[in-house]
């Protein structure tokens, strides 16, 4: 047993930590410090800056653009892209579907579709959900219809984040509605300004925009945009799933916030003293601390365990389960850092300069946002719950 | 970064798993629990015989010079089994003390019996009064300025003494000056089981061990049974104390991991309602949530022993962190796994009981979670 990286690998983490010191702009550094969400145009402005140095895609293969990392650096890499409160990255191409084209896609479109995620030419969302099919994605009923050298598309998804934003949606549809659940399923790449495409906005709780439904009305999608193979699509959602689970914990992103939340109490004033002051918010502190570094070394030891090649099990959901878990009770401690001044809120107003921000402590704006938003992450990507079925699945199979 | 064993590590946790899972069978333990010593002898030799004893002591009196997280690795296939002999309070407590603060002398004499198998030892550092703080002694000794120089007159009181009853000898920590709560001013003493002035009344504890509490009545010990300076304990107490808490933590993980296999054992076994009650997933996600404690569990019980093994400047903190963790672990798992198994858990005669109470006690001892989070707070600030 050893904790301590090699010596290669902590000359690696210096050259990430340089590298997001002198390219990480002030500004989009200020807003993510902050909690708050980027804006399309800062997003391209990062993914560019990131995609110069060769580092936007860390999972690609090196022949597609990837730096080539072994597991241990891309690890390092993810811990200090939250240290230093850089942006995550749109997933949708780079960790998503990118990833998907890589492995099952035709040679037409990794030509096509890869180097524009690369150069953030083009956007993509991702349509999943239904109305009818959350957490029970494989009874989706939006259907695909082949007709020559098409397919015909109607139905609608829901929740699809940021598609009024995207160029392209890769999409599940039904092509075979007699087949099982999962063996009528196909993975379709969709242009987005295609006629007969609607989008409409779903205004979140915390009064921002980032999700969608999104109808679809007589789509015509050409058949070369099928992936792999007709009624093989769970497949490839099985795999995406699987991209999307690493580092799902965010250990660096929630200790980024303890240290919000330590500042935060250095400053709130409570009668004579500060909130930091008082036993009991500190014990709180030091229990999600405590918490948190347990969570971290069981990111590594699982770490060890899949570099050892040993088969992935129910590692990514109970560092899903336990990340989100710690995320959410921090956000739900930093909303109580800010005593009354949680109430004060106007969304439209946060990222302009405006009367609005000299109310209150200029820490204050964007808290309430990242909390609601991040109510979020116990639901998406499979809900906690269904993260516990996965693990209970093993562990009696077993 | 490596969390694998080595060869000789794995072949260690191989011998003492089987041995848990063949030989220390929970009738087995049963018989034990109410024998006069309050554990098996016989399992006390086999001990020895295996070289579990001379795991942590220098080669030089005939040990094998292991490390933390070799330790680790016995204690947690020792907590499988809810083992009773008393591994933790001769070799990792008593042991650590004499190997820490002996004299060569001191060492040369008791470290070969401990190895054998021939000598029992327990520490006597609590009071009534000092809770869990090591430096909280009452309990004085002094020179004895009338008679004899060299030896010390002890009185005090200590309490809740693990394996008082069994050990051949008590390791006991005394002020030889300074107020209650002077870190200087301590000393220990080793003194034989049955000295004159020593009264030991004896309970049984909730997990199934014995204790005993020590009243020290002008105990005579001569300063040559001293362990360390005069005066200068208190770092040698830290010290194996920190190593006994990593121990203890790596005893709770091994109980913890038995718990959850029993419990999911249970309930793909018992039906209710027609099905097992493993259908159900309100008992599917509270076995998951038990596996997800006892993960996080093991990831700080492997952290500590590493940090133990290198003495690093972090290692108290994560001493602290790490027996949060696992009292918290301990409480899930030990309650759930109760819960789980209905009526049959809440028994004397099945085993879960003995490992939520045990579970319990390991929470306490060395500490309990408010103590540590004191700590870790002290520390880091």
């Amino acid at each position: 047993l050893d904790l301590s990286f090699s010596s290669q690998d902590l000359n690696f983490q210096q050259q990430v930590r340089t590298f997001f010191a002198e390219k990480l702009p002030d500004d989009i550094r200020n807003r993510c410090d902050r909690g708050l969400l980027m804006g399309k145009d800062e997003l391209i402005r990062w993914q560019s800056i990131l995609n110069q140095q060769g580092w936007l895609v860390p999972n690609w293969p090196e022949h597609h653009g990837g730096p080539g990392w072994t597991l241990t650096q891309k690890y390092i890499f993810s811990q200090e892209f939250a240290n230093a409160s850089a942006p995550l990255v749109s997933p949708f191409g780079i960790a998503m579907i990118g990833p998907v084209l890589i492995e099952f896609g035709s040679e037409q479109q990794k030509k096509r579709y890869l180097p524009r995620i690369l150069n953030s030419e083009q956007f993509w969302c991702q349509g999943y959900s239904e109305p009818g099919a959350g957490s029970d994605l494989a009874s989706l009923k939006t259907r695909a219809v082949r007709d020559g050298d098409h397919y015909v598309i109607n139905g609608q998804k829901i929740w699809t984040s940021y598609a009024h934003w995207a160029d392209m949606m890769f999409c599940l549809v039904r092509t075979d509605p007699h087949a099982k659940a999962q063996e009528g399923i196909s993975f379709i790449l969709i242009d987005m300004k295609s006629p007969g495409i609607e989008i409409k906005p779903i205004i979140g709780m915390d009064m921002g925009h980032t999700l969608n439904e999104v109808f679809f009305d007589n789509v015509k999608v050409p058949v070369e945009n099928l992936v792999g193979e007709e009624n093989k699509g769970w497949t490839y959602a099985k795999f995406l799933l699987q991209k999307e689970r690493n580092f799902v914990a965010r250990v660096s992103q929630s200790k980024r916030m303890i240290e919000r939340i330590k500042d935060i109490a250095h400053q709130q004033r409570v009668g004579r003293g500060f909130l930091i002051d008082s036993a009991d918010f500190k014990r709180r502190i030091t229990q999600f601390e405590i918490d948190l570094m347990a969570l971290e070394y069981t990111e590594l030891r699982f770490l060890a365990r899949q570099i050892d090649g040993q088969p992935v099990g129910p590692e990514p959901s109970i560092l899903k389960i336990r990340g989100t878990e710690i995320q959410q009770g921090l956000k739900q401690l930093l909303v109580e850092s800010l005593g009354m001044y949680a109430a004060p809120y106007e969304n439209d107003k946060m990222t302009i300069e405006s009367d609005f921000l000299s109310i209150g402590p200029d820490y204050m704006h964007g808290i309430l946002a990242e909390h609601l938003y991040g109510r979020a992450s116990s639901i998406f990507g499979g809900s906690n719950e269904i993260q516990r079925n996965i693990i209970a699945r093993m562990l009696l199979r077993s | 970064m490596d969390f694998k064993f080595t060869d000789e590590q794995r072949m260690l946790k191989d011998s003492v798993e089987r041995y848990v899972s063949e030989k220390y069978t929970f009738s087995v333990r049963g018989q034990s629990i109410f024998s006069s010593l309050g554990y098996s002898i016989q399992h006390w030799r086999l001990f020895a015989e295996m070289g579990w004893l001379a795991l942590p002591f220098d080669e030089r009196y005939g040990g094998v010079g292991g490390t933390a997280v070799d330790m680790a690795i016995v204690m947690k296939a020792l907590g499988r089994g809810l083992v009773l002999e008393p591994y933790l309070s001769t070799v990792v407590v008593g042991g650590g003390l004499i190997q820490t603060a002996g004299s060569e002398a001191q060492k040369e004499q008791y470290i070969p019996q401990i190895i054998a198998g021939e000598l029992t030892l327990a520490f006597a550092y609590l009071e009534p009064q000092s809770r869990f703080d090591a430096t909280d002694i009452e309990t004085t000794a002094c020179r004895d300025d009338s008679g004899d120089k060299e030896v010390y007159c002890i009185n005090g009181h200590k309490s809740v003494v693990y394996q008082g009853r069994s050990a051949d000898k008590i390791i006991v920590s005394a002020r030889t000056s300074g107020a209650v709560n002077d870190r200087d001013g301590i000393s220990l003493f080793v003194i034989d089981q049955g000295s004159a002035g020593i009264q030991r009344r004896d309970t049984k504890t909730v997990d199934g061990q014995w204790a005993s509490e020590f009243i020290f009545e002008n105990v005579n010990v001569h300063e040559s049974n001293r362990l360390g300076a005069e005066g200068g304990a208190i770092d040698t107490i830290e010290h194996v104390l920190e190593a006994s808490v990593s121990a203890l933590c790596a005893e709770a993980v091994g109980a913890m991991e038995a718990a959850n296999e029993i419990s999911k054992e249970y309930i793909t076994v018992r039906e209710q309602f027609g099905v097992t009650l493993s259908t159900f997933q309100v008992l599917q996600h509270r076995l998951v949530d038990m596996q997800i404690e006892t993960e996080m569990a093991q990831s700080m019980s492997d952290v500590l022993a590493m940090h133990i093994r290198d003495r690093d400047a972090l290692c108290s903190q994560v001493v602290s962190a790490t027996k949060v963790c696992v009292g918290k672990a301990a409480e899930v798992v030990g309650q759930g796994a109760v819960q789980l198994h209905g009526g049959i858990g809440i028994t004397d005669e099945y085993s879960i009981g003995h490992y939520y109470k045990r579970l319990m006690m390991i929470d306490i001892l060395f500490g309990n979670r408010d103590y540590h989070c004191d700590r870790y707070e002290r520390l880091s600030a």
